[in-house]
């Protein structure tokens, strides 16, 4: 079983890569980009097989080591 | 009163802390492994500047699930205390013993310069040495060192004068201009509420020496001495 974590800033939270980022794809031509913001992807491979299992655990891993709460928001997807 | 360094993977600054406190302060000080649990022998811990983990995830992220960090919260939990600086406040940020978190810069530079700090508070055990308000020249060398908290932590670190250092100009002035991270309220270092546990932004340890140009740091370690004898 696979999970995916999705790693977001929250809103409101100075993103400064995000901004730079959005510039250089300005250089590169690119108008109408109303804004960048620049997250964290991670995919884990468990031995669990039980997906509300797999969630649960994946879930408290996000929570606490792969996010941190005061400045980032997380989603978890599990797959087959 | 003995004094020890804690060292992860990474730390850069331990040799420098150590430095100040077996030198300038004159006290017993020994270097703690990351791997190590035993603190019962310490009075004050220093959790030292650097990359530890090599800022892998977020700076200070993985350091937190060191062995020694359960020991650290206990010492702390104790009343004992507990320095961090530069990358040790954000390992206690990530740790949870101080509220808050630091993020990349407001303009993405590693900025490695001296800078000025308004002493907030004399009013905690590393600044009773120092008069409230008065400016330290000390060195800055980060790249996350971008203070954000929300309106609730803000308003308490306010009203329970536990926010200790705010950048400031040469005069003492706390202007956006002084701030060179963008941390809200110009904040460089703040207290628990026990007031024992305290991490800063700035490197006072880098700033003992009128040879390294600046001395003005010096007094932070002096008035935790000074604490610590006073306990003794």
């Amino acid at each position: 079983m696979k999970a995916k974590v999705y790693v977001s800033l929250k809103p409101g939270i100075l993103d400064p890569q995000g901004k730079a980022i959005q510039h250089s794809v300005e250089l590169l031509g690119f108008g109408g980009i109303a804004d960048v913001r620049q997250g964290k992807y991670f995919e884990i491979a468990l031995d669990d097989s039980d997906e509300q299992q797999a969630r649960e655990s994946v879930a408290r891993i996000a929570r606490e080591v792969l996010s941190n709460p005061i400045i980032e928001d997380y989603r978890v997807e599990i797959e087959e | 009163m003995k004094f020890g360094i804690i060292v992860f993977p990474g730390s850069n600054c331990d040799h420098d802390a150590y430095h100040v406190i077996s030198k300038q302060v004159g006290q017993p000080v020994d270097f703690i492994w990351h791997r190590e649990t035993n603190l019962s022998s310490y009075d004050a811990v220093i959790i030292p500047g650097g990359f530890s983990y090599g800022d892998y995830l977020r700076a200070g992220a993985l350091a937190r699930f060191s062995p020694v960090m359960e020991s650290v919260k206990k010492f702390a939990a104790s009343g004992r205390f507990v320095l961090g600086i530069c990358n040790g406040f954000q390992i206690l940020c990530e740790a949870g013993l101080l509220p808050g978190a630091l993020i990349r810069n407001r303009d993405l530079h590693f900025i490695c310069e001296h800078i000025y700090v308004r002493v907030e508070t004399s009013d905690t055990p590393y600044t009773n040495e120092v008069q409230a308000g008065s400016v330290r020249r000390i060195p800055i060398a980060h790249a996350e060192g971008n203070y954000v908290c929300d309106d609730e932590t803000l308003d308490a670190l306010r009203r329970n004068d536990r926010i200790v250092f705010r950048y400031c100009d040469r005069q003492g002035n706390v202007t956006a201009v002084a701030n060179p991270n963008g941390s809200r309220d110009n904040i460089a270092g703040i207290c628990n509420a026990g007031r024992n546990v305290l991490g800063l932004m700035p490197h006072p340890e880098r700033a003992c020496e009128d040879l390294l140009g600046s001395s003005d740091g010096r007094d932070i370690f002096r008035s935790l001495a000074a604490t610590l004898a006073l306990a003794a």
